[in-house]
């Protein structure tokens, strides 16, 4: 019983004229291994398989994929959790050109991540010690700047898939709220003003996968309408 | 090889963690043409896994702090091989470099009045080990790591610094002077190898942790900076002093942060004793690392280990309530769910001395240049090539590193590096250019690998044969006999490694020929530590001998310094010479 069929999608653009799901059969031993464990053992029989992953503790972002339908990361991913009649089926991130097997190329991602200017904006002169905050805003932050840009969840929305170009995404409106509600960022009229057109944020249709999906239990579509809330009182 | 391409620039840091985002960042803002080349996403990079906090004396938790005391902790948790010039600097210059983190944005807790919250530590003292327990230790919850290297990718992406994301450094390209005048590399998604042009080299590479079979360390740290300093035949200092942290989780080897017991979490053996009452009456579970893991092994072969082995203990949490836990260790609550299927508020978590940092590396001074020995015995500045972070021994951690020591390590020696680099750019700088055979020689291993033939072993079996010599031989305690054995296994292993075989040759995204490249890293600094640890013949910090139990302050108060071409140790000067205050004189180390 401890062997799992495991089928997953393989691409090498230099040998493969098209993609394809190939089968390993993998002896877990009986053991509930993470995903990633299983990938680690798919690897020991066939090397060409890539993948990426780093900190394997679901810190780091490397390994979000699709499992049996539904993205999360494989090094959190324990196989009781997505398992469904002893099979596993692992594709890569949903709407991101493939680069190899479950490779993704995340430029679109990280561009959309960019575009929403990720870091502090402050233009008062900073004092000798730190800016001080107060606990209650500091929580405001809480839920936001966990964020390890994994993608689960921009890659898991249908409005992304559709206009990858112009949606900013659930990641990128994350962050972009986390700068926002920040106490000491003082550029929040420009963050506005740089979502106000149809598309970075009011394409969101409010589907809420990303919430399903996100690994860090995170809420972006909270965000979200917490960034239309404040559009929208700048308009009236 | 005339055929390759070649980029260049002003400076290259190689690397994309802490202290390589942050060098960069000094260099970006200089206007100097600066690429950080990393081989993940710089946000993938290790120092995102940092739980418990940056400590530094900002005087916060404490408006009496003082950089001094701090110095004195770092330096005693060390067991005095801290060169004291360089914990002056960090301790002194730390409290700048975190104001400056804080102006980026970095989302810190706070206090109610508004300032940084600051947790204790194991190790933290008020005046000079005299006032009691400090709380020294900045935080963002228990992510300050990951709130921390975001922070400074995100002002990176601010400052327009180049990023060459997903190459892999492969060697450095040393010049007929032996100056260091770039390295060679390879785009992980195209398979293109390039050659790197540039004055500065920096070395930002991170630990190696991968060298054990149990460790707190991402899969990705695999001693790059190291093998490849190494392989141009630059000295190490150091190697044989890993920290094993006290409290990895129980057969997953995920980290704990030490904050939970800064927070008031201890440790207990299966009679549900405080057991560390007993081995450090004072600091008790907040001793330093080196004395917390020695405590939980001996508690471990006494026989009062947990669980149907016997073999980890347990670090009670429940008493601190969920709602410390959900403020203070939100992340701890997951990670134990995850890996431990323990809920920390209702029952203790399974946790062993699992390997952690390596105090080792390059040495380098305060400016993070690289420096060798010569002929006469005294240190010589290596040209071109500089080093930060982990991967360097500046040293400001000696035998022993206190938590919280290395984010500081990481924000103020990147720093210091960056602007060191910026006035000597500024100032001039002309090294002769490589030549074929120059570059040729950094291409060697590239070549092997991808000449290599069928028939020899993998890379994966090789790898976890490494992985269990160190395990066995060079773990919390060592012993001659055990450690020759070890090293002899290990030059056994180099030759199979030299005649491993590669089966994917393809270029695109090709994982296996990373793992590959890395795998003679591993090789590079698991001989290093092994020959390190057989040769200090004491018991110092981490490095515990059986056979040599006390610390001999006569022959080792002293760096060691091995050298690749002849396998050798020789030992260098330790300073004891702050610049602005009286030597800390060294003491017999209790807590």
């Amino acid at each position: 019983m401890s062997n799992l069929q495991v089928s997953v999608y393989r691409y090498n653009p230099e040998t493969d004229s098209a993609p394809y799901m190939q089968e390993f059969q993998v002896d877990t031993k009986g053991r509930d291994l993470m995903v990633l464990d299983v990938l680690h053992l798919m690897k020991e029989q066939d090397s060409a398989l890539a993948f990426r992953r780093s900190c394997r503790e679901g810190v780091c972002g490397s390994d979000g994929m699709n499992m049996n339908g539904k993205n999360g990361l494989a090094c959190i991913t324990p196989l009781s959790e997505v398992i469904k009649d002893n099979k596993l089926v692992l594709r890569p991130l949903p709407g991101l050109p493939v680069i190899r097997d479950m490779v993704v190329d995340m430029g679109l991602f990280y561009k959309q991540y960019e575009r929403i200017q990720p870091y502090l904006q402050n233009d008062t002169p900073a004092p000798a010690i730190e800016r001080l905050q107060s606990p209650e805003d500091r929580e405001k932050l809480d839920g936001l700047y966990e964020c390890i840009l994994c993608a689960c969840c921009s890659t898991a929305c249908p409005s992304f898939w559709w206009n990858p170009e112009k949606f900013v995404g659930p990641a990128g409106l994350l962050q972009s709220y986390r700068f926002l509600v920040d106490t000491r960022d003082t550029a929040t009229q420009e963050r506005l003003s740089e979502l106000e057109d149809p598309f970075s944020v009011f394409r969101c249709r409010g589907i809420m996968n990303c919430v399903a999906v996100c690994p860090k239990g995170l809420n972006p579509t909270r965000a979200i309408g917490k960034i239309r809330e404040m559009l929208l009182a700048e308009a009236t | 090889m005339s055929n390759l391409r070649s980029l260049t620039f002003d400076a290259i840091i190689i690397g994309g963690g802490g202290s390589g985002l942050r060098a960069a960042l000094e260099l970006a803002k200089s206007g100097k043409k600066t690429a950080v080349l990393s081989k993940v996403f710089p946000t993938r990079s290790h120092t995102v896994s940092a739980q418990g906090g940056i400590t530094c004396a900002i005087a916060s938790a404490d408006p009496d702090d003082d950089w001094r005391w701090h110095m004195y902790d770092t330096v005693k948790g060390g067991d005095y091989i801290a060169d004291q010039d360089a914990a002056e600097y960090m301790c002194s210059e730390g409290p700048k470099a975190v104001f400056e983190l804080e102006h980026m944005g970095l989302p810190f807790s706070r206090f109610d009045n508004g300032r940084i919250y600051q947790r204790p530590f194991g190790g933290q003292s008020k005046n000079f080990g005299e006032g009691g327990q400090a709380a020294r230790t900045c935080a963002a919850a228990d992510r300050t790591g990951h709130a921390l290297l975001h922070t400074l990718y995100q002002n990176n992406i601010k400052n327009n610094t180049v990023f060459l994301n997903e190459w892999y450094a492969v060697d450095l390209v040393k010049n007929a002077e032996g100056d260091v005048v770039g390295c060679i590399a390879m785009c992980i998604e195209t398979g293109e190898v390039v050659h790197v042009k540039s004055k500065a080299t920096v070395l930002a590479t991170g630990g190696a942790g991968r060298i054990y079979a149990s460790t707190t360390n991402a899969l990705i740290n695999t001693g790059d900076g190291i093998g490849m300093a190494l392989r141009a035949g630059f000295p190490m200092q150091d190697m044989e002093m890993w920290q094993f942290h006290p409290t990895g989780i129980y057969g997953a080897g995920t980290l704990v942060t030490e904050g939970c017991r800064g927070e008031g979490g201890y440790l207990i053996n299966k009679d549900g004793e405080r057991f560390m009452e007993r081995y450090a009456p004072n600091a008790k579970d907040l001793a330093g690392r080196d004395v917390v893991a020695r405590s939980m092994v001996m508690e471990i072969l006494e026989g009062r280990g947990c669980g149907e082995k016997g073999d980890h203990v347990f670090l009670k949490l429940d008493h601190l309530g969920e709602e410390v836990l959900g403020k203070r260790l939100p992340g701890i609550v997951e990670l134990s769910k995850t890996f431990a299927h323990v809920d920390p508020a209702k029952e203790p978590i399974p946790v062993v001395p699992t390997c952690h940092y390596m105090m080792g590396g390059i040495p380098t001074n305060v400016h993070g240049q690289a420096i060798m020995q010569g002929e006469d015995g005294k240190d010589q500045i290596v040209n071109g090539l500089f080093a930060c972070g982990e991967a360097a021994c500046v040293s400001v951690h000696g035998a022993n590193r206190l938590g919280g020591n290395s984010l500081l390590d990481l924000v103020v020696f990147g720093r210091a590096a960056g602007m060191f680099i910026e006035g000597a750019l500024n100032a001039g700088v002309e090294y002769l250019d490589a030549t074929e055979s120059d570059i040729e020689a950094a291409m060697t291993r590239m070549t092997r690998w991808n000449e290599s033939e069928e028939g020899g072993e993998t890379v994966p079996e090789l790898k976890a044969a490494l992985q269990d010599i160190m395990q066995a031989s060079f773990g919390v305690f060592r012993e001659e006999e055990n450690m020759q054995k070890g090293v002899k296994q290990l030059a056994e292993l180099r030759e199979r490694i030299a005649n491993a075989h590669l089966p994917d040759k393809s270029n695109t995204f090709n994982t296996a020929r990373v793992e590959a490249l890395e795998l003679d890293n591993l090789m590079e600094v698991a001989e290093a530590t092994a020959i390190s640890a057989l040769e200090r013949k004491e018991s110092r910090g981490a490095h515990s001998r059986y056979d040599y139990p006390d610390r001999d302050d006569v022959n080792w108060l002293k760096h060691s310094l091995y050298f690749p071409a002849t396998k050798q140790l020789k030992k260098r000067d330790v300073n004891f010479k702050p610049k602005t205050m009286a030597t800390l004189e060294p003491k017999i180390r209790t807590y």
